[in-house]
């Protein structure tokens, strides 16, 4: 969240910590405003599924992974942390095609994924455990760390050199967590993520609109160069 | 308590391309056929209609058209000496669990599998001696000719709209098409597709190095067309969205919108969606079947269905899960080598090189299912000499792109960041400037590699999941080096700007996708000794049972499978029309 819009999680801290009634109702005229003032684009980014820490921690990772340039808004303004919100609270984060009766075994990596765990549990089980590692190794956790210590974490657990005490294994999670970005950053935006299509715009992916019967010959080796279309824009 | 129902003539289990084909044309002879199918009806016009269809995340990573593994799946291990552990989730395979099976969300690749695969072990020991094969590899010869199921896969091609060039006419090497192919009667029904640029490209490269490119052959009609039976295709759109997707166009062949239609109309047939067949009931008193126990998924009810015939057209590994749990045949044994039933199960090799050209414009995004330059040099054409490699099998390479989308598709050369500035800008940079080139490679039959039961995970009907067992062999790794090094060549002849080279498939995972063209477990032979079906596909146990699938191949090819499956459904349906109703037996 940038300084100047609505800090909705200092204010949600602040309310749920207790620190006072008067806190909290004195908070809130700001709040009716903030939101009036808003863009659009934040009215629609309410979180279902991930509490506090998960979001510091997906912002955090989205932000890092897809920075803003002049390619694209950074991760967090395309709506990747609200993608992986809505996947998570979805059919697919409650597991509703993954095989969950046990025996429970580790297996060999051939073998595939194999934990007791719906992808939601995985990553509420999988957050803290990394943000204790962040602890651990610099002191604070993920989400207040350096961008230099970000990006060597973020190397060390996809090279398979991080372990969580106590947690799930962290390279499942890891792959999970990266496939989830990606997925946000380049699936249909009424998924909640690839907000104004800022994925496909940046690779040149026209949408749903695909009637290339005479165009397959007539751009062959040509750019073909429109704007892309969504499901929603066609609904 | 299950209900029982009234007999009918034929209950036909699964309603994709093979139970589509047979329902239509036993119906048609006048039987009555009650079709059991586990999925839901979904049509084009309301199912797979534009927008909603073209959605990657559902279709693609959501798995939208396949079976539901939270209720039945396999156990898998590489070996035997491994536990099996669930296939929790889908990955490697995509079996279809819908009116219209896997035949949905194909591609559409149609080929015909030649004496090449049906005569391999006679082939083999004839030109390398019988030492040449390895002792644990259990190839056999089909007990089928090419030329008996010529004219079947001529009917297929046309009923799913075949769009191709011929390369061997009666006989007579035509140009344009495969050189290597066996004799057709006749041209394709349809003109091969528009070429891509990969195509182009690849074709070009393959020729200079004196290979013989064609267009590969794929039931994405090129242009409108009306099959024999009336049932209408448009024209592909090269919309980017087949494989996985149903096609909004009506432009993939696809059983959904040629034969169940035309069975649908027929007051003799009745369909049954969400209906589980969970057994085939044995008579003890004879060598025959008398029908199937299902459960309706959305009441939990159970029911008997009599038949006077029960054919089994599910999945391939659905098919040979069903013959283990009704206990019909021989359970395989690898230890002992007893039994037939699960042996012979294969897959496939694949894999292939990236090639970046800064300045040229791909277009991924505007292809069809079958948009494929393709070389059977290595593969279809007997000359090439297996020998000096001191393999059996045979490999395709090939360029196109076939559904490269966005969340699945981002090529980026070797050494790309997986992340940030540096990523995205790749990312951007490639995305329209990559081709690749490809292989799809054959697996022989190894005595580990089968299925049977699982001892311990069960599926929703508490029933055991099947345990599949496989890995590659010698045999395939060796094959792979040499198509891998064939494609480095050809790649690196284009000079492309940055390359990502092919290697070799070391072991199977079931994580990333790979085909699904699953074989074996319920293999084709000559004899009640070496096969669970006779050449006729039907059952050596139980004359009135017959199973239809890529499940009766006793190998797998290079080739993708639904021209001979296509092709086996009619020589199958044809020998109950013209031999079994009149004198029901054992057709061999």
């Amino acid at each position: 969240m940038t300084q100047d819009k609505f800090d909705r999680r200092a204010f949600l801290k602040s309310a749920v910590a207790g620190t006072a009634v008067a806190a909290t109702t004195t908070a809130l005229p700001q709040v009716a405003e903030a939101q009036q003032t808003a863009p659009a684009a934040s009215q629609t980014a309410a979180y279902s599924f991930l509490n506090l820490e998960e979001q510091a921690f997906i912002e955090a990772v989205v932000d890092h992974m897809i920075p803003a340039d002049e390619l694209t808004p950074k991760g967090t303004d395309i709506g990747l942390n609200i993608f992986i919100d809505r996947a998570l609270a979805s059919g697919w984060g409650k597991g509703d095609r993954l095989y969950m009766q046990g025996p429970w075994k580790t297996g060999t990596p051939n073998q595939g994924y194999q934990l007791p765990l719906t992808p939601a549990q995985l990553y509420r089980a999988g957050i803290p455990a990394a943000n204790a590692h962040c602890v651990k190794t610099y002191g604070k956790p993920f989400d207040k760390i350096t961008e230099a210590q970000r990006e060597e974490f973020l190397l060390a657990w996809r090279g398979g050199k991080v372990t969580f005490e106590g947690g799930p294994p962290a390279r499942t999670f890891f792959n999970m967590l990266y496939q989830n970005v990606m997925q946000g950053m380049f699936s249909d935006p009424i998924y909640g993520g690839n907000r104004d299509k800022a994925g496909w715009n940046l690779i040149g992916f026209p949408g749903v609109i695909a009637v290339h019967y005479q165009n397959v010959e007539k751009f062959r080796d040509k750019a073909y160069v429109v704007k892309p279309v969504s499901i929603s824009d066609m609904s | 308590m299950a209900t029982q129902l009234k007999e009918v003539d034929v209950v036909v289990v699964g309603l994709g391309w093979t139970g589509g084909i047979l329902s239509k044309e036993l119906a048609e002879a006048g039987l009555k056929v009650v079709a059991l199918e586990r999925g839901a009806m979904r049509s084009t016009a309301s199912d797979y209609s534009v927008p909603g269809v073209r959605d990657e995340l559902r279709y693609v990573h959501r798995h939208d058209l396949m079976q539901n593994t939270a209720r039945d799946t396999l156990t898998i291990r590489n070996k035997p000496s491994q536990e099996a552990l669930p296939m929790r989730q889908l990955g490697s395979f995509l079996p279809g669990e819908v009116v219209g099976g896997s035949g949905v969300h194909w591609s559409g690749h149609t080929w015909r599998w030649s004496d090449n695969e049906f005569k391999i072990r006679t082939l083999y020991e004839e030109r390398y001696g019988k030492d040449y094969i390895p002792a644990d590899m259990t190839i056999q010869d089909w007990g089928i000719t090419y030329a008996e199921l010529e004219p079947y896969y001529d009917k297929f091609e046309y009923t799913a709209a075949v769009s191709g060039k011929a390369g061997n006419l009666r006989g007579k090497v035509v140009a344009g098409g495969n050189p290597f192919e066996a004799p057709r009667n006749r041209e394709y029904p349809l003109p091969a597709l528009t070429p891509i640029l990969a195509n182009v490209m690849f074709a070009e490269a393959a020729q200079k190095f004196g290979y013989h490119p064609f267009p590969r052959p794929s039931a994405n009609a090129s242009r409108a067309y009306t099959n024999p039976d009336g049932s209408k295709f448009g024209a592909c759109q090269y919309c980017g969205f087949c494989q996985r997707f149903g096609c909004e166009a009506n432009a993939k062949g696809s059983a959904h919108i040629t034969v169940i239609p035309i069975a649908m109309k027929n007051p003799n047939f009745e369909l049954r969606t969400h209906s589980w067949v969970t057994k085939v009931i044995k008579d003890p008193a004879a060598k025959r079947v008398t029908g199937v126990a299902y459960t309706n998924v959305l009441t939990g009810e159970e029911f008997v269905q009599p038949a006077g015939m029960v054919l089994l057209t599910a999945y391939a590994i659905n098919n040979v899960h069903l013959m283990l749990l009704s206990g019909i045949g021989q359970p395989y044994d690898p230890a002992a080598q007893t039994g037939v039933v699960g042996k012979n199960y294969c897959y496939q090799t694949g894999g292939g090189a990236n090639l970046f050209f800064e300045g040229r414009n791909f277009n991924p995004f505007m292809s069809a299912g079958g948009s494929s330059s393709t070389c059977d040099d290595f593969n279809q054409n007997w000359a090439f000499d297996r020998g000096k490699h001191g393999y059996v099998g045979g490999f395709t390479i090939a360029s196109g792109f076939n559904t490269a989308l966005p969340i699945g598709y981002r090529p980026v050369p070797g050494g790309t960041p997986p992340w940030g500035k540096a990523w995205k800008a790749a990312t951007a940079k490639w995305y329209q400037t990559a081709m690749n080139i490809g292989q799809s490679g054959s697996v022989m039959a190894n005595r580990y590699n089968c299925y049977d039961l699982d001892p311990t995970y069960k599926n929703a009907f508490g029933q055991p999941l099947m345990r599949m067992t496989f890995d590659y062999t010698e045999n395939e790794l060796k094959m792979g080096r040499v198509a891998a090094d064939l494609i480095n060549q050809v790649a690196k002849s284009m000079n492309p700007t940055r390359m990502n080279a092919a290697s070799v498939r070391q072991s199977w995972s079931v994580v990333p996708y790979q085909s699904t063209h699953n074989t074996g477990g319920t293999i084709m032979g000559t004899s009640p000794g070496n096969s669970v079906v006779n050449k006729y596909l039907q059952s050596w146990d139980a004359h009135n049972l017959f199973t239809v699938g890529a499940n009766v191949f006793p190998h797998n090819a290079s080739y993708n499978p639904t021209g001979p499956v296509g092709a086996l459904a009619y020589w199958t349906a044809d020998a109950i029309k013209k031999r079994y109703i009149k004198n029901p037996g054992m057709l061999v």
